[in-house]
């Protein structure tokens, strides 16, 4: 009997970790970790260099295992990139280094350029979609004349133009202020697709679903939110 | 820093050059450029330039676009027409700044009435045959409009890092100035190559 379809998708890492050779040793950036995610909000917790950001990037194939396997939906990330991809949006901290087409509508069109080959209908569709974020009066402004705030809701609009079944967004509200990181993170908890948020705000790793805390390369607490962020502070304190 | 002056400036319009195709307006850009290098006339250069402020008023390109462009190239000018006066003399001189001045304005037209995507719809067709010998056109386009885009991105860079190595009092040092930009740019560049990796972007 085919199995029931599910509502969310199902990340799967099995016994998938990172390491680069240094002329020492082999350096660990993420011990093998074994999860299955899914939850709709997820949230990943941790210090600097802790391999949060690591964890994350595997999920889209922009960090492969060196070690065990990475699956979305039962696809291998380091076999099926291209399909993976297609599934699972990445939202960077920083977007001036995601945003790479001079203006805002021209570069949530090169989003949309592999799924609408017609310029016409790529263009009004890039337009629908600003206009989906708040931003369709800065269609034709220079993506370096934007605000901050301004400057994450473009770069994540172009992630959700293609319409993932998963966003995984790494730390999209370090560089903002709180306004607009109350804005990004109500966009991003709004999303009815999975989310995969790495966070420093532990108020927002309070709204997920399940939570894990990342330490020393490896998952030292997975759980339900409040007590994984309670055992966060407790290792901080 | 919302561009470097020369590209990436395109101003939504309904003028006659944004109605144009972008075939024939880069064609026109080229014929008018190859005439300005070729015609080596005082009178001749002097028309170029009124041709390139007259496409300038009819695509109602804005002033302050038109004077950011005029100010970089009249920078780079005056050194070059300063060499030109040296060895040729002051017609020489002012025959070579009138026509970079002509060049610049007539590429700036081209830019504020073109969206780069849809320069880069254009070069996709034009170069689709090449796809034969292992060209692939998507890949080149996407080249060209990052090099577009870069510029601005990496200005902006150059300002911060120059901020930053004046603010610790190493702004008469070169090197205090050059390495760290040197690696926020190639940083900048890996960032920018999984920004397209995330999107997809190549995956095809």
């Amino acid at each position: 009997m085919a199995a029931e379809p599910t509502l969310t998708p199902t990340i799967s890492f099995a016994a998938a970790g990172v390491s680069v050779p240094t002329p020492a040793e082999d350096r660990v950036i993420l011990e093998p970790t074994t999860l299955e995610l899914t939850e709709r909000r997820i949230g990943v917790i941790g210090a600097n260099g802790s391999g949060k950001s690591t964890l994350a990037r595997l999920v889209n194939g922009l960090v492969t295992a060196t070690t065990g396997q990475v699956l979305v939906d039962g696809l291998d990330v380091a076999k099926h990139g291209a399909a993976v991809r297609r599934r699972v949006g990445f939202c960077f901290t920083d977007p001036a280094a995601q945003l790479v087409m001079p203006t805002c509508v021209e570069d949530v069109e090169l989003s949309l350029r592999r799924s609408e080959k017609d310029p016409r209908r790529r263009h009004a569709a890039a337009l629908e979609v600003l206009g989906r974020y708040g931003l369709a009066d800065h269609a034709n402004v220079s993506v370096h004349a934007l605000s901050g705030g301004q400057r994450q809701l473009l770069a994540l609009a172009g992630v959700l133009a293609v319409e993932p079944a998963i966003v995984v967004a790494d730390e999209p509200t370090t560089l903002l202020d709180l306004a607009n990181t109350r804005r990004v993170a109500d966009l991003l908890f709004d999303l009815e697709q999975q989310l995969v948020l790495v966070t420093h705000d532990l108020d927002q790793a309070r709204r997920c679903d399940r939570v894990l805390v990342v330490e020393d390369a490896r998952v030292r607490f997975d759980g339900p939110a409040d007590a994984a962020v309670d055992d966060y502070l407790a290792s901080v304190s | 820093m919302s561009s470097t002056g020369l590209v990436g400036v395109y101003q939504p319009g309904h003028s006659l050059l944004h109605r144009l195709p972008v075939g024939a307006k880069l064609g026109g850009l080229a014929i008018l450029s190859l005439s300005i290098v070729l015609v080596r006339s005082m009178p001749a250069s002097w028309v170029f330039l009124a041709i390139a402020l007259l496409l300038a008023l009819v695509a109602r390109v804005r002033l302050v676009t038109l004077l950011r462009a005029a100010r970089l190239v009249l920078l780079m000018a005056a050194f070059i027409a300063a060499l030109q006066w040296f060895w040729y003399g002051r017609d020489k001189a002012i025959e070579t700044v009138v026509d970079l001045l002509a060049l610049s304005l007539a590429a700036v037209v081209v830019s504020a009435t073109t969206p780069v995507n849809e320069m880069l719809d254009a070069f996709i067709r034009w170069i689709t045959p090449l796809r034969r010998v292992g060209v692939d056109p998507d890949r080149v386009a996407l080249t060209i409009g990052l090099a577009i885009q870069a510029l601005p991105g990496t200005v902006a860079l150059a300002v911060e890092t120059r901020d930053a190595a004046r603010a610790r009092g190493l702004s008469k040092h070169p090197r205090s100035y050059l390495t760290p930009f040197v690696i926020r740019v190639v940083a900048r560049a890996q960032e920018t190559g999984d920004a397209l990796h995330a999107r997809g972007i190549g995956d095809d």
